[in-house]
């Protein structure tokens, strides 16, 4: 993976002395809180409902074991003794103590990690395919382009006051596993007639209170141009987007307001004057880049131990059929470690977890980790002749739950257990959800289905897009949760449609339980899944589901 | 006409540790919402909420939340203050931690 280099290091090295200096200033009172504010939020630092919270940002999503290990370290000495990872393949930090931030800065940057832009209205973490450089539809790695975009929006000085935040999602698969709709700027990789590869780019995709699918405003933009390019973007909204109401701010809506076509001449018209300016300077930078990617020597070797293995033991073969992934190197798999054991809290893992997650990347998966905005980790590269022994060791460490892709693989935003904007909670909901169908015993039989859970109207739970999606809302003065079907996140994406008046806390559940009922009831046979058959049948037969209980109680 | 006004208190964030806070009769920050002085007067309200965001080495982000009368003192009206008073329902962590009522 990337390394960073002494420019790297000199500027995380300085900017953790600068917050010292904030933070001391802020402590000993020369500092007043509107003063500190956009200052901590420039290093990841928020203020929630019981304490602060450090964002730290996961480049793309990729980690190391060493960096896996300080993580741990850092949940022990100043935190909890856990982490939660999120929805833009960062992790936070539930707990820490303002006076304690410099150092846990410092302790990052030991490890080339920082919490830099992953606040503020700038150009936030660039969050990529979780199977980069593993996946076996994988045309190129998109991890070198997530680098050189990070390397040039980190305080990039045209962009660190943009009407409000801005994300940026890359994936080199046709198939998307990067949300790559709901973002706004979305990179998705494909070839032209001459098989050259390059990005489809798509913009004002985004979530929250309007939710958008993003429009193509490029079918094909060679990989050189990608710089230049989304400078133009981002220099076109900068002049453009609203900055009189926050609501209005993000470029979903100016690209809403103005039209594609008009966003699309102004780009252009600004991708003209850029592309000379950068003067090939990105593509040398990009060069490196590309080597500190190279992957690894995958070792070839039999799969038999594999195949005996899943013969011998079904709970072993349950956790392959659903946590593995096809991988482009033969012999060899994609390892999904949920974080969703039925009852936990979805994303969090202990420092213990993490650094069992660690050792397994180090002994078996070429030293690899990725975390996924499902809130996962995965181990890209893991050898089929291993796998069984992964398997043991990652029961050993309670981390061996066979439900990725399936019912109790939530999507949970921390909702009103920890979010200052949180209108309701997400996590007992997420909990509640797994357990009952743990106890029904029938996800297996259910199969794919995505159910995702927002706290708020924001949408960091990805409601929107959720085969099911939750969002929590306060209804005069209680918890209520309101129903869309239909979501899809993937390269069709498509936001939910609302099922109609929403639940209670108490109600949820059953709720959930009707719709998945409904599904089995009425689709054509196990091999057709709940967004096929939500496709083929409409809202309907799930909205009857649904509400047939309120209206016998009516009747 | 304005809405009648309902009773209040005082709260914020600690600004070093950054967890809720309360604001006592006698200027004092608590820990405990019991603790608070419960305001019964808009005017009175309003003077309580400018002292305290004067207090600005000590809190973050000070405003008036719902509050009503309790046997042991004040208590959250709204959910979202009732959690602030406990923690997270996910581990036992915050305020519920050192609990000593129930």
């Amino acid at each position: 993976m990337y390394q960073y280099t002494d420019f790297d290091e000199a500027f995380v090295r300085t900017r953790v002395a600068q917050f010292r200096g904030q933070v001391e200033r802020r402590i000993d009172g020369s500092l007043t809180e509107d003063e500190f504010k956009p200052l901590r939020l420039m290093n990841g630092l928020y203020l929630q409902l019981h304490a602060y919270m450090l964002r730290v940002a996961i480049p793309y999503g990729t980690i190391n074991p060493g960096q896996m290990r300080q993580l741990a370290m850092i949940a022990e000495r100043w935190d909890r003794g856990y982490g939660h990872f999120t929805t833009r393949q960062n992790i936070q930090f539930n707990w820490p103590k303002l006076k304690d931030v410099p150092d846990i800065l410092d302790a990052l940057a030991d490890v080339q990690m920082h919490a830099i832009q992953t606040s503020g209205n700038t150009i936030r973490n660039v969050t990529a395919d979780h199977f980069a450089g593993a996946a076996a539809d994988e045309i190129e790695d998109p991890r070198p382009y997530a680098e050189l975009l990070r390397q040039w929006s980190t305080d990039h000085p045209e962009f660190q006051f943009l009407p409000r935040k801005f994300k940026i999602a890359v994936t080199g698969s046709p198939n998307d596993r990067a949300v790559t709709k709901s973002h706004d700027i979305g990179l998705r990789m494909v070839r032209n007639a001459a098989g050259t590869p390059g990005f489809e780019v798509i913009v004002g995709g985004g979530l929250g209170r309007t939710p958008m699918i993003g429009k193509v405003v490029r079918d094909f933009l060679p990989v050189e141009d990608l710089l230049p390019y989304c400078e133009a973007i981002v220099s076109v909204w900068n002049l453009l987007g609203r900055r009189d109401n926050k609501y209005k701010a993000r470029i979903k809506i100016t690209v809403h307001e103005h039209g594609i076509e008009e966003i699309s001449r102004l780009v252009e018209e600004r991708f003209a004057t850029l592309k000379a300016a950068f003067g090939g300077a990105d593509q040398a930078l990009l060069a490196n880049i590309r080597a500190a990617f190279a992957p690894p020597v995958f070792a070839e070797r039999p799969t038999d131990g594999f195949e005996a293995a899943r013969l011998a033991n079904p709970a072993f073969a349950a956790w392959a059929d659903v946590n593995l992934a096809p991988h482009k190197a033969p012999g060899h798999a994609i390892v999904t470690i949920s974080l969703k054991k039925h009852g936990a809290t979805p994303g969090d893992a202990t420092a213990d977890q993490m650094r069992a997650m660690a050792d397994l990347a180090e002994r078996y998966g070429y030293g690899e980790l990725r975390i996924s905005h499902e809130q996962n980790v995965i181990l890209p590269h893991v050898h089929k002749a291993d796998l069984p022994e992964v398997y043991a060791r990652l029961r050993a460490a309670d981390l061996a739950t066979a439900n990725v892709g399936l019912v109790s693989d939530i999507i949970a935003c921390p909702g009103m257990d920890y979010c200052a904007l949180a209108t309701a909670r997400s996590i007992p909901i997420a909990q509640e959800i797994a357990e009952r169908f743990e106890a029904l015993k029938i996800e297996h039989e259910v199969g794919p289905l995505k159910i995702k859970i927002s706290g708020c109207i924001n949408a960091c739970g990805h409601h929107h897009v959720g085969h099911i999606g939750i969002l929590g809302l306060d209804r005069a003065g209680v918890e209520n949760y309101q129903v869309t079907l239909g979501g899809d996140h993937t390269e069709d994406a498509v936001v939910g449609e609302k099922t109609g008046p929403g639940f209670s806390a108490d109600e949820i559940t059953g709720a959930i339980e009707r719709i998945v009922f409904a599904y089995l009831d009425l689709r054509e046979g196990p091999e057709e899944t709940f967004l096929q058959a939500y496709r083929r049948v409409g809202m309907q037969p799930f909205k009857a589901a649904l509400y047939e209980k309120d209206r016998a109680d009516a009747a | 006409m304005s809405r009648q006004f309902t009773p209040k208190v005082v709260t914020a964030n600690a600004l070093l540790e950054g967890d809720a806070v309360w604001l006592t009769e006698d200027d004092r920050w608590t820990r405990d919402i019991a603790e608070a002085e419960l305001i019964e007067d808009e005017a009175h309200a309003q003077i309580r909420l400018i002292d305290a965001q004067s207090r600005k080495a000590e809190v973050v982000g000070a405003y008036l939340a719902d509050a009503k009368a309790g046997t042991a003192g004040p208590e959250p009206v709204h959910f979202r203050e009732a959690f602030r008073t406990r923690g997270p329902s996910n581990y036992a962590h915050g305020k519920q931690e050192h609990a000593s009522r129930p």
